[in-house]
């Protein structure tokens, strides 16, 4: 298990659990990403510049991570432009039908042990281990 | 007023515990999927640590009439399971494995510049005005209402 990085990981979670605990604690909001996205791109009058401002926060946090933890972008891999425009359509068509990615189904809801929840997280992690099984192992992709 | 300036922060907060955390690199996230190559753990871990925090706090938030600086919380309610619920995350998780990025992830790099991850938001709008678009064309031509009310509503 080469990567492995038990500690930042678990502190950086935990940073990510103070955030999603902040937005319900003071604004009663849940913090998951695509349905944040989704409610800017098709607004509803009152209910947008909240998301505005978390997707603000989120870029402003991304360049901050630019300048003092620059490591944050080392891709690693990074897949082929056809393959990146497909996972990108599924990942917006499939948050949406499912309502949820791995923020809102994956930290908020299992935490509250919605069964929606936890059954989508299972779900949606077999599936990507079946696509990184297919791409990495059959298709023998090196990246 | 307020509750904009928690939203910043809380999206700068989130974006700093991805970056920490590693999951904006999709090394990682390709590696906690690959079950049968050289698995890479970490993913857990930041579950772990956000789920350990937030179940915290949602059991303080369900003692409470209302959040601090809000009228009333907004929760998701449902607790049936659907076919678009399973499809959708089965959909979105393919899509995570062939690309390594989920939403926060892929939006908080932006800010690398990088090209390719520019590309994969785009697409991931164009997701999302898909769905919009099938589940309209079903409500008009059908007169069924594939969308249940909360659909636009995350988990």
């Amino acid at each position: 298990m080469h990567n492995f990085t038990p500690f930042a990981s678990l502190f950086g979670g935990l940073l990510i659990g103070l955030s999603a605990s902040a937005m319900l604690l003071l604004d009663g909001k849940i913090a998951g990403i695509s349905g944040i996205l989704a409610g800017v791109l098709k607004p509803v009058r009152g209910d947008t510049l909240w998301r505005v401002c978390f997707l603000a926060g989120l870029l402003a946090g991304g360049m901050l991570l630019r300048i003092f933890l620059p490591t944050a972008f080392n891709f690693g891999i990074i897949r082929p432009l056809p393959m990146l425009i497909i996972a990108g359509l599924l990942v917006g068509f499939g948050t949406r039908l499912g309502s949820g990615c791995t923020s809102g189904h994956g930290v908020c809801g299992i935490s509250r042990l919605s069964p929606r929840s936890l059954v989508a997280t299972g779900t949606f992690i077999i599936a990507g281990a079946l696509v990184v099984y297919l791409v990495n192992h059959l298709m023998g992709s090196s990246v | 007023m307020k509750t904009l300036l928690t939203s910043f922060v809380s999206g700068l907060v989130f974006a700093l515990g991805l970056g920490i955390s590693g999951m904006t690199r999709p090394v990682k996230v390709i590696g906690f999927l690959d079950f049968f190559g050289a698995w890479d753990a970490s993913l857990a871990f930041v579950m772990i640590g956000a789920i350990a925090v937030y179940f915290v706090a949602y059991r303080m938030s369900a003692k409470m009439t209302s959040p601090l600086l809000a009228p009333k919380f907004a929760l998701p309610t449902r607790s049936d399971l659907d076919v678009k619920l399973i499809l959708g995350a089965a959909i979105f998780g393919a899509g995570w494995g062939l690309g390594g990025f989920c939403p926060g992830p892929a939006l908080t790099a932006i800010a690398s510049g990088a090209l390719p991850v520019i590309i994969f938001v785009v697409a991931m709008g164009i997701g999302m005005f898909l769905h919009t678009w099938v589940t309209e064309l079903g409500t008009s031509s059908s007169g069924l209402v594939i969308s249940s009310p909360d659909s636009t509503q995350d988990a």
